[in-house]
């Protein structure tokens, strides 16, 4: 089913996102990949405040190119969502709503997700220049001196994903292979 | 013996860095458009259709088809009646790489060091295979490579009784594991024999070849379409998100081995399978 959404995403709406789902968001979202998801998650282990609040907001994990002039951003796809699988539950934990990524994600994630009723989307990987143009202005707010692993607020307008699991830990990278697998 | 300045060097791979992640091989092109008609799934369809709207965009503003630009892998094929003047042949390369990442707005992706992992700033140092031929001219190719894919390539060490089934295997257990994580449709790039570190040398190599070009040993040219046609039937499709484009081509290359040994590696790399080529 094709949906417009809008970030920051209300339990509500992230709750009724289902597994195969289309969905265009406009709206507030933050950037974060291995480096910054190092540091957040050993700010909290010393009890330290995050750089900003994730509660019912939604992390793309993306490290973008350098914006050409009078671009807000250069290309701007996703990257592989499972490296960040040992930091995400800490965030889901504080109310993180929805994670747009890529490649799949293990148990303690989907089982993260269902407790905390958050959404994995996926935006199609490799195509950062078509997906740049969905984002309309982009600021550094923490770790400025990751380069591109900075922490980013990104202002999306919509941006296309694909609900890859759902808040009942159902995942479209398991069943839709099985639909077109052949033997 | 002919002389070639380093300067020319740094140059060129300056504006193949560039080239390289902004515009794809008309191989590659073709083998986007052409998946578009068989593809199976709706959803895999509008996937190919993006990526193929993703790469007009690329080009005509220049923004990088992906924005990881990659490390720069670069193989030279140096004639030995060149002689390179001006300098020192890796620091030309090298500068060739630092011009082209930062003038171009490249993405830096390179850390100084695996484990105290600091930005050099410029994607350098760029990983070079050198090799020496008759002549007296250079072929360089620049390949950046992106990580989501090199992540999942794999070695395998077989053994001789293994024999083609046990690389048969290797290939698809390679694939299967990568599954969503290496954005396909995919090139799948196979390195058989020598040691440990040609096969993967051979891995990597295998991903420059023309994806519509076989390989000239009929029983390799065999293999790789029996490869192809069962890594599109395992159902991964377009984005992982299920279809029957998996993999545009399985190109692989062979080597001589030892009497213990049968070495494969898969390099894989996604859709983005970038590489520019010039003869000097």
């Amino acid at each position: 089913m094709e949906k417009k959404i809008t970030a920051p995403i209300d339990d509500k709406t992230a709750r009724e996102l289902k597994s195969g789902d289309y969905v265009y968001i406009t709206g507030t979202i933050y950037t974060a990949r291995d480096a910054a998801h190092k540091r957040m998650y050993e700010a909290l282990e010393k009890g330290e405040k995050l750089p900003f609040d994730v509660k019912d907001n939604v992390i793309y994990y993306m490290g973008p190119s350098p914006a050409r002039e009078g671009r807000p951003i250069g290309s701007a796809g996703p990257t592989t969502a499972t490296r960040m699988d040992k930091y995400a539950p800490a965030l889901l934990d504080l109310g993180l709503k929805g994670m747009i990524g890529k490649g799949k994600r293990r148990q303690n994630v989907k089982d993260s997700m269902i407790k905390n009723g958050a959404v994995y989307f996926a935006a199609v990987g490799g195509a950062g220049a078509i997906l740049s143009k969905c984002i309309r202005e982009s600021e550094v707010i923490a770790y400025d001196d990751l380069g591109t692993e900075a922490i980013r607020k990104l202002y999306v307008e919509d941006f296309p994903a694909i609900v890859v699991i759902d808040s009942e830990g159902n995942d479209l990278y398991e069943t839709s292979v099985l639909e077109y697998k052949k033997e | 013996m002919r002389e070639i300045e380093v300067r020319e060097i740094t140059e060129n791979i300056k504006e193949m860095c560039i080239e390289a992640v902004h515009f794809l091989t008309d191989d590659m092109k073709e083998a986007l458009l052409s998946a578009k008609k068989s593809e199976e799934s709706p959803l895999g369809r509008k996937i190919l259709e993006q990526l193929e709207e993703n790469l007009a965009i690329a080009g005509e503003d220049m923004i990088p088809i992906c924005q990881d630009t990659g490390m720069a892998v670069i193989f030279l094929e140096i004639g030995q009646d060149v002689h390179f003047t001006g300098g020192s042949l890796k620091d030309a390369i090298n500068e060739g790489v630092r011009q082209g990442y930062t003038e171009g707005f490249l993405r830096k992706s390179v850390v100084s060091d695996p484990i105290i992992r600091e930005n050099t700033g410029d994607n350098t140092p760029a990983v070079i295979h050198y090799d020496i031929v008759p002549g007296d001219k250079v072929r360089i190719t620049v390949a950046p490579k992106g990580f989501g894919s090199e992540n999942m390539s794999r070695i395998y060490m077989l053994k001789p009784a293994d024999g083609i089934e046990g690389v048969k295997e290797a290939i698809l257990s390679a694939v299967r594991e990568a599954g969503p994580n290496a954005c396909p449709p995919m090139v799948v790039g196979v390195g058989i024999g020598g040691t440990f570190e040609k096969c993967a040398y051979l891995a990597k190599k295998a991903l420059t070849r023309p994806v519509n070009e076989r390989s000239k040993t009929e029983y390799v040219a065999k293999l790789e379409e029996e490869m192809l046609d069962k890594i599109n039937r395992s159902g991964i499709g377009p984005g992982g998100l299920g279809g029957s484009t998996t993999a545009f081509a399985v190109n692989i290359e062979t080597y001589a081995t030892h009497i213990a040994g049968l070495p494969v590696a898969v390099n894989i790399c996604c859709h983005v399978n970038r590489h520019a080529v010039r003869e000097l």
